[in-house]
């Protein structure tokens, strides 16, 4: 389809609700897809710089102005990329908040009879966990809570999309599993690899992926076309040694003891000298690895931008 | 099924983009330990020590590591230590290499001598006699990724988590796998049993079933003396979670005591075995081919114990 043929079709076709839109990914998501139709923003946060064509809901997702916004509009799809994970916030407000958002997001699709729901997930719900084989697919189970109770949340959030994607067969549900994704993002994998000294533990050096925000959004775009549904691992260009990466950024390392990391971190965090929940440890130190090989065959994507290239903006 | 697909790099190679490596990454490929390593291997192993190690680095991505976390570079100074032990201490005598198929091929081998140099030395092998050089993959325990170094020892050396799931990807990678059926028993046995196979497990063999792998039965003669355990002090294994805790009379003597006996290693590759089946057959009509496999290599050990004159030399 031509470029102009896709607006056309969009209009018809009715808007893209983007939740969590004025995040750093929601803010990149919704300048890719304004050109193919219209936008919709839900996100309690200003959106200062949107582009003009783009509309903002500044509400909660249980809020009656978002269910209002379900009644009124035509909606060919919901892109949920609003899971909040922010350690600093209480572990009740992100239940309620991850949870009960999402709840009723599900609950106005089906009633709406929205055709198309992509949720953002995480690899990392996986878990960093030593007895995890080297490429985890998509079957995995989702073990990340069993070391660290604060995701849970999270897990849920995922669950919540699997048990949709049977129950309403009508809608066509994505999850998307991103492995660490870097770039522009302020997320805590970018944050680590942009800092000048950075801790590792001792003796680990766990082979990692990284995805470019870019790509992500690119999965998403896939995972919008018609006929598309499942649960996809993202994994970036290749996987490397923690070490490596740090190598080739040039940064200054110190090492802590595997026994010393957890309560050092949980100390920093407290004292707020870090955001780094205690519990990311796992995944300095053990592997947590994807196999994407779905998302290559079924949704047709592979990540364009090559390791040196994010490594290269990393700097 | 068949979507488990990452047994290699999609772009290997092209992912430089490009962009030059900084300074760092380049020194260390060029530095004098590098240089005192790649000297050492040929006067110390053999050779072609370092083109048999540099014919890894097929299959590795720009950070120098293959899908499994192998990196070549560690393997060559690895490989001094096992290499060394393969031509000086153990004086390994290597037969039937040449029986290794290419691609895919599971090795099955007694398992004897406590601590597991029947594995290094079997790998040694396939490495530094192999036509072309292999690098044998083996499974390990699920809680060594715990053990600090040791994780990273295993990775970079093709040491992976002992997981269905990382058998069957490595063997679809078309690499070789070393398994012992016996497991821990066979290595952990007293000398009165030296050479008498434990019980087989039956996995190895729905695994070669399910992947259509080639098994090459091995048999290592030499191993068993290096330790002759006289004694299991089983509560010192418990306290320190050890699966045994051998002791042996050489024990008496402080620290040389701990050093295995240098004793003469053979090691003997056979034809390979190909089994064709249903790999959830039940545990006896599986049963039988693990019988045919573990009688094999019985007869090789048998064979090898007849042969030889003595047992360090």
């Amino acid at each position: 389809m031509t470029e102009r043929g896709k607006k056309q079709a969009g209009e018809d076709e009715g808007a893209f609700v983007v939740t969590g839109a004025c995040g750093w990914l929601g803010k990149l998501l919704v300048r890719r897809l304004h050109r193919q139709g219209r936008v919709i923003g839900i996100d309690r946060r200003p959106f200062p710089d949107r582009p003009k064509d783009v509309e903002h809901v500044p509400h909660d997702l249980r809020r009656k102005k978002v269910h209002d916004l379900f009644r009124r509009e035509r909606i060919r799809a919901v892109v949920h990329l609003g899971v909040m994970h922010d350690p600093r916030k209480k572990a009740e407000t992100h239940h309620v908040w991850n949870i009960e958002g999402f709840a009723k997001l599900l609950e106005y699709c089906s009633a709406y009879d929205v055709p198309k729901l992509v949720l953002m997930s995480s690899a990392s719900l996986y878990g960093g966990r030593p007895e995890n084989p080297q490429y985890l697919t998509e079957e995995a189970p989702l073990m990340a809570a069993s070391r660290f109770g604060q995701v849970t949340d999270q897990v849920q959030v995922d669950m919540l999309a699997q048990s949709f994607f049977w129950r309403h067969p009508g809608c066509e549900t994505v999850v998307l599993r991103p492995c660490s994704i870097v770039g522009r993002v302020g997320n805590a994998p970018s944050k680590y690899l942009k800092a000048r000294k950075v801790p590792v533990i001792m003796g680990f050096d766990p082979m990692v992926q990284v995805i470019h925000e870019n790509d992500v959004i690119d999965a998403v775009e896939a995972a919008l076309r018609p006929g598309v549904r499942g649960v996809f691992n993202l994994a970036g260009p290749t996987a490397a040694p923690l070490s490596s990466l740090l190598g080739w950024l040039g940064r200054e390392t110190y090492g802590v003891p595997f026994f010393l990391a957890r309560p050092l971190a949980r100390q920093a965090f407290k004292l707020k000298l870090t955001d780094f929940p205690a519990e990311e440890v796992d995944y300095l130190q053990f592997q947590c690895l994807v196999d994407d090989a779905r998302a290559r065959g079924v949704l047709g994507w592979t990540p364009r931008t090559t390791m040196a290239r994010i490594l290269e903006e990393l700097k | 099924m068949g979507e488990r697909a990452i047994v290699e790099w999609t772009s290997p190679g092209d992912g430089l983009d490009g962009v030059v490596p900084p300074a760092p990454l380049a020194a260390a490929r060029a530095s004098w330990t590098r240089d005192a390593v790649e000297r050492l291997g040929v006067l110390a192993v053999q050779a072609d020590y370092n083109e048999r190690i540099d014919s890894l680095r097929r299959g590795t991505n720009e950070f120098g590591v293959d899908p499994f976390g192998v990196s070549p570079e560690f393997v060559r100074v690895v490989g001094l230590v096992a290499g060394w032990l393969f031509r000086s201490y153990f004086r390994v005598r290597a037969t039937g290499v040449e029986n290794i198929p290419e691609g895919r091929v599971m090795i099955i081998s007694n398992h004897s001598g406590q601590i597991p140099f029947d594995g290094a030395m079997i790998a040694s092998a396939m490495l530094l006699e192999g036509e072309p050089p292999r690098l044998l993959r083996t499974m390990v325990e699920r809680w060594s990724p715990t053990i600090p170094y040791v994780s990273i020892m295993f990775s970079r050396t093709g040491q992976v988590v002992g997981h269905p799931e990382n058998a069957v990807r490595l063997l679809e990678a078309e690499h070789s796998l070393l398994v012992f059926p016996e497991g821990a028993p066979g290595s952990n046995k007293m000398f009165s049993k030296a050479y008498q196979l434990q019980e087989f497990g039956l996995g190895f063999m729905r695994l070669a079933l399910q992947t259509g792998t080639p098994i090459v039965p091995v048999s290592v003669v030499g191993a068993e003396e290096q330790y002759p355990a006289i004694y299991n002090a089983r509560k010192l294994a418990r306290l320190i979670g050890a699966p045994a805790f051998p002791v042996t009379p050489f024990m008496v003597l402080p620290l040389v005591g701990l050093l295995p006996l240098p004793t003469k290693y053979r090691i003997s590759f056979g034809e390979p075995m190909v089994f064709d089946g249903d790999p959830d057959d039940d545990d006896e009509v599986i049963g039988e081919k693990v019988w045919l496999v573990r009688s094999t290599i019985q007869n090789m050990i048998n064979r090898g114990l007849r042969e030889r004159e003595h047992v360090f030399w």
